[in-house]
């Protein structure tokens, strides 16, 4: 195991800068930490060696002649398979989009090639990121490298399983109702949902809409500060991508990695932290809490009462979007077809109906009915109105609190990771993974969790969540920073150090068959 | 309370066109039951003085200049179809009316 | 399966017809509503499509800048409000020719609504009330293999080219038009034929019935005479001339007659025109499909048109018609019944446009109204899709004024000209048809026609000159017709003065 893996994107791209490792080498290294243990914990639906190493050829290139592209270009990265990246397979988790190779890179991708980053591959997903566990997958779940038995959080599991397995330095997410900051907790990784439109959408395959958001998945919160730099700002593109710079991000984490954090005032929020939540959970929450504290912070308990709403309103208006956009699936243009059995001669509606029967999976399948039945005439008004009506005073309780408060926090995700099929049949109990995460998509804020610990009780991490004005990312990168440095100086190192080492394994576990197949 | 029954939810597969056998039918059914009933709590919560939210951001007027860019070509456009024929996509026929 | 129809007096007699109109509008904007796509017309399959139009997972919209802006023309020309803020919507509904599964139109709040335009009709102004025009966008286009003559039904399977997909489209929507009675027909061509004219003058649009950049959705239904009633309506779908919207009105109100008169229900649905039969069918029953689950576009965001731009774009705005109307009459000279003949048989905008490329008003009027008209009755077309352009008839009327053809052999040169063989000009030199001009070809054949009649040339010495004409006529014939039968006469006379 090259030793090059646990260091941070931050660590590498300094020491690419001094020329004391190649791209090439970088690339290889996270090649070969893939073979040796993606068996286990099946982060990746697609690995692009050829491709990484044609780009940290060319990014050696740039450093030999004096040109870096970017202040990471050379530091490879992984993609979740929900951003259209081109000439590389795009499935977003789901079998009806098995083998589809997109003409086209979503925005973020392209900035990414831009920047010099070489992309490993694309990382597994819950189908269409409908999910809280990497379960939903139509390829196999990934497995929380903290421990194979369970999950890595959802949707972007993949993503976050790789970058705490050391597969990646760095990968990009995508963030609804927490798929970017719920599997950053439950895998001890750092995940950031940037405010809605500061990062393009464009070549994001919209789950929800309004919801969506791209953003970085890393170990440290410099280096997502980094990524989010890389990535973020406006593209016209994307009608609803804010035109106006990015706030300094970077030098927010820097100054914040300084640890003084006197005169901030930080919201705790009452209806996120009480009731329902793991015991170790709000144990290591409170410990953090107290580190803000010594750091100079002023904590004060805030009121956020509509947020007791939030799930459900998140539950309407993502399904009759999600059912909406899902509808272009229909076996006409690309993607599966299927032909409905015993049907002589089937219309084209007989092979749309046959095609997603067959393409979908059965979250997937929930979410387009209720979404279907949430839009259906005489229904708007009752769900997706109210719904919208309802957004608006969650927004108005971020208001209301960021008049009092600089940033808001809560723990990211009630409990730590779940065992692998626990709730997989209980959608319900599922849902409520993201009832901390929901409120920040729902109000279009940024939100950040990065690893606040151990829980006693299963050894297993906790995430601690801050929450910042909409435009205002940089005081995530701030606060974040400053508690992170907190943090590691009583661990005594970055949290991952203490999770058990991945033996390489000799053969793929059971059920990774349609893995290996798709590389 | 709102409930949806096994035949609601039958029709409104067909709307979204997606065949479910009758065991899928028997599954899903009373699932989105809970979930209604459940996301069903927040009616009343926001009175009708509280105007909807369609955009996390109130952004308005966003327009692009009418001027061409490159498209993809016939073949990049086509690579992913299950059929093509005559660089077209190849779909079985069609019910229902022209457009 | 052919309709009973009751007949047109009866149906009256018993109903009121109100109707209601859909035009759908083809903007000629450079790119697409909603990507950056060419919009021409014609183009290799597939070849203007990127992923936003094909509808490319992950791909999104951005809202085209001119096509708002025409959109505005459009509705401010109909004398409607501008939405101060408006969105887009998606209407959910599958069909193969619709990239996304959703058409990406607006629902309750329309950029234009509130409107109206006045009509006029045999002299008479009818107003017609516009509900609301909108923007959207176009759907591909299929190709039916297998089966019979290309049409969908009984297809084998469809070739779709996703082109037009995208295609920015103002939709506008009348409110019902009542009391309209036995000119219901003709206000709906007119209504058509004067929408189409102001989309002519605003430049928005091609506006060619013929290649569906514009096409018109009919609504009918009856109610019993006097009770101001509405009725079962009926939705005709794509009638593509301005003589299809007066016969599909006319085809729907007797049928609609005859079922209601027999006792039976109209049932609410979906109807296709057939041209060439000039019947209706029945299409697909809307109850079921119309569930559209309409609900705003949250990948666009509101448009919010400043009260700046809208005066800006009220400044743009060509002259109101009915003033435009009276003021030509006054220019050009045409009688009250000269107008209404002309404004009658859709030629107001083609006998303009001719004027306006160098011929005299009644010069104009006259190949519109006569030659132009008769053809377009032979042939069963629209009197502008004939194929011959005003700038044509233009230059025809130019090579008469000269001398150089008379009006007969001008018929010759639009026979030429419909044929495809040329300029004006080019066919003039290569049918030969041109009027001799030598005088000593002429001189011998008046003196060979003289020689021929000696009792007719006594009649003229002895100062018959009306006996003239059957000299000219010898001479035309000998000529091929190609003789300026005015140079002949004074010929005649001068010889046998
Ligand atoms: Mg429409
Ligand atoms: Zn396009």
């Amino acid at each position: 195991m090259s030793a090059w893996i646990t260091k941070s994107a931050a660590e590498l791209a300094d020491a690419l800068a001094a020329g004391e490792v190649t791209s090439v080498e970088l690339t290889q290294a996270h090649l070969d930490r893939i073979a040796a243990v993606d068996g286990q914990v099946h982060a990746f639906l697609h690995v692009d060696a050829e491709g990484a190493l044609a780009a940290a050829a060319a990014s050696d290139a740039r450093r030999a002649a004096g040109s870096p592209a970017s202040v990471l270009d050379g530091v490879p990265i992984a993609v979740k398979d929900v951003l259209a990246t081109r000439g590389l397979p795009t499935t977003c988790g789901s079998k009806i989009l098995e083998g589809w190779i997109p003409p086209y890179d979503a925005t973020v991708v392209a900035r990414l090639k831009d920047a010099g980053l070489p992309i490993l591959g694309k990382t597994n997903m819950d189908e269409f990121a409908m999910g809280s566990s990497t379960e939903h997958s139509a390829y196999g779940p990934t497995h929380n490298p903290w421990d194979l038995d369970r999950i890595p959080g959802g949707s972007g599991g993949g993503s976050a399983a790789a970058l705490a397995a050391f597969e990646a330095p760095l990968a990009l997410g995508t963030d609804t109702g927490g798929s970017i900051r719920q599997p950053g907790a439950v895998t001890g990784t750092v995940g950031v949902k940037p405010t809605y439109g500061g990062v393009s959408r464009y070549g994001l395959v919209a789950m929800a809409n309004s919801l969506d958001q791209v953003g970085p998945v890393t170990r440290t919160v410099l280096d997502s500060a980094l990524l989010h730099e890389a990535i973020g700002g406006h593209d016209p593109r994307d009608s609803t991508s804010i035109d106006q710079p990015l706030p300094a991000l970077v030098e927010a984490a820097r100054l914040g990695a300084a640890g003084d954090l006197s005169g901030l005032k930080v919201g705790v929020i009452t209806e996120l932290s009480g009731e329902g939540y793991q015991a170790g959970v709000l144990a290591r929450f409170q410990e953090s809490l107290d580190l803000l504290v010594a750091a100079g912070a002023e904590v004060v308990e805030v009121s956020c009462p509509h947020f007791v709403h939030a799930l459900a309103t998140y539950y309407l208006i993502m399904p009759c979007e999600a059912s909406s956009n899902l509808a272009k699936f229909d076996a006409m243009r690309y993607g599966l077809r299927v032909l409905p059995e015993g049907v002589e001669s089937p219309s084209a509606e007989d092979v749309m109906r046959a095609s997603r029967d067959a393409g979908f999976g059965d979250e997937v399948k929930r979410r387009i009915i209720l979404g279907t039945y949430a839009l259906s005439s005489g229904y708007y008004d009752a769900y997706y109105g109210t719904a919208q009506r309802v957004r608006t005073l969650i927004s108005g309780d971020f208001a209301a609190a960021f008049e009092q408060v600089d940033v808001l926090v809560s723990p990211t995700a009630p409990t730590t990771a779940f065992k692998l099929g626990e709730k997989l049949d209980d959608p319900l109990a599922m849902y409520l993974n993201d009832l901390a995460t929901i409120p920040a998509n729902l109000a279009g804020v940024p939100g950040i969790s990065l690893p606040a610990g151990l829980a006693e009780e299963d050894g297993l991490p906790v995430g601690f969540q801050i929450l910042a004005p909409a435009l205002a990312d940089d005081r995530l990168y701030r606060v974040g920073a400053a508690l992170e440095a907190a943090l590691e100086r009583q661990w005594g190192g970055p949290l991952l150090a203490q999770a058990p080492a991945l033996a390489p394994a000799l053969a793929p576990a059971p059920g990774h068959a349609t893995t290996e197949e798709n590389r | 309370m709102p409930e949806i029954t096994r035949d609601e939810v039958a029709h409104l597969a067909n709307l979204a066109r997606i065949d479910l056998s009758d065991a899928e039918l028997d599954h899903i059914a009373p699932q989105l039951s809970v979930i209604l009933e459940s996301v069903a709590s927040i009616s009343g919560v926001a009175g009708d003085d509280v105007a909807p939210t369609s955009h996390a951001l109130p952004l308005t007027n966003v327009f692009r200049a009418d001027v061409p860019v490159p498209c993809l070509s016939a073949e990049e456009a086509l690579a992913g179809a299950p059929a093509s024929e005559q660089q077209r996509f190849m779909v079985p026929r069609i019910l229902g009316d022209e457009q | 399966m052919s309709d009973t129809l009751l007949s047109f007096e009866e149906s009256l007699a018993a109903y009121d017809p109100a109707m209601g109109l859909e035009v759908h509008v083809e903007l000629n904007t450079a790119t697409k509503m909603f990507c950056g796509c060419p919009t021409e017309f014609g183009a290799e399959p597939n070849t203007q499509v990127c992923p936003t139009c094909l509808g490319l997972p992950g791909a999104m919209p951005v809202v085209n800048a001119k096509a708002v802006e025409s959109a505005m023309r459009i509705g401010l020309a109909l004398n409607c409000e501008i939405a101060e803020w408006c969105r887009f919507a998606r209407k959910n509904y599958f069909y193969p020719d619709m990239p996304k599964n959703f058409q990406t139109s607006q629902y309750d709040e329309p950029i234009a609504f509130d409107g109206w335009m006045d009509v006029e009709v045999d002299g008479e102004t009818f107003r017609v009330e516009i509900e609301r025009a909108h923007m959207e966008e176009d759907t591909g286009k299929s190709l039916h293999v297998g089966g019979a003559t290309g049409r969908i039904h009984g297809a084998d399977y469809s070739l779709v080219d996703y082109n037009r997909a995208g295609i920015p489209l103002i939709e506008i929507v009348t409110r019902p038009i009542m009391g309209t009675r036995e000119q219901a027909p003709q206000i709906a061509k007119a209504y058509v034929a004067q929408l189409r004219e102001l989309i002519v003058a605003l430049g928005v649009s091609d506006a060619r019935m013929d290649q569906g950049s514009i096409r018109a959705d009919v609504n009918l239904s009856l109610a019993p005479v006097g009770t101001g009633a509405l009725g079962t309506r009926t939705e005709t779908k794509n009638v593509n001339s301005l003589r299809s919207v007066e016969r599909a009105v006319r085809y729907e109100m007797q049928r609609h007659a005859a079922i209601l008169s027999g006792g039976g229900s109209i049932l609410q649905e979906t109807r296709h025109w057939h041209e060439d039969t000039g019947v209706t069918t029945s299409g697909r029953e809307k109850s079921d499909a119309e569930d559209y689950r309409y609900f705003p576009e949250p990948d666009l965001v509101p448009v919010a048109p400043s009260r700046e731009w809208v005066d800006e774009l009220r400044g743009t705005l060509p002259e109101n018609p009915t003033q435009k109307r009276a003021r030509l009459q006054a220019v050009w000279g045409f009688s009250d019944l000269e107008m209404r003949d002309t404004i009658g048989a859709g030629a107001f905008g083609l006998v303009e446009e001719t004027i306006a490329a160098g011929a005299a008003p009644q010069a104009a009027r006259k190949w519109w109204l006569s030659e132009m008209a008769r053809r377009a009755n032979d042939s069963g077309v629209e009197i502008a899709d004939l194929g011959v352009s005003p700038a044509q008839v233009a230059a025809v009327q130019a090579l008469v004024d000269a001398g150089s053809i008379n009006d007969k052999l001008a018929r010759q040169v639009f026979d030429g000209l419909l044929a495809g063989e040329g300029t004006p000009e080019e066919i003039v030199a290569a049918r030969g048809l041109a009027i001799v001009s030598d005088e000593g070809a002429l001189s011998t054949a008046v003196d060979n026609a003289i020689a021929a009649s000696p009792d007719v040339a006594d009649k003229i010495r002895d100062g018959k000159h009306a006996a003239a004409g059957a000299l000219i006529g010898v001479v035309m014939k000998e000529m091929r017709g190609q003789a300026d039968a005015a140079r002949v006469r004074e010929l005649i006379l001068e010889k046998l003065a």
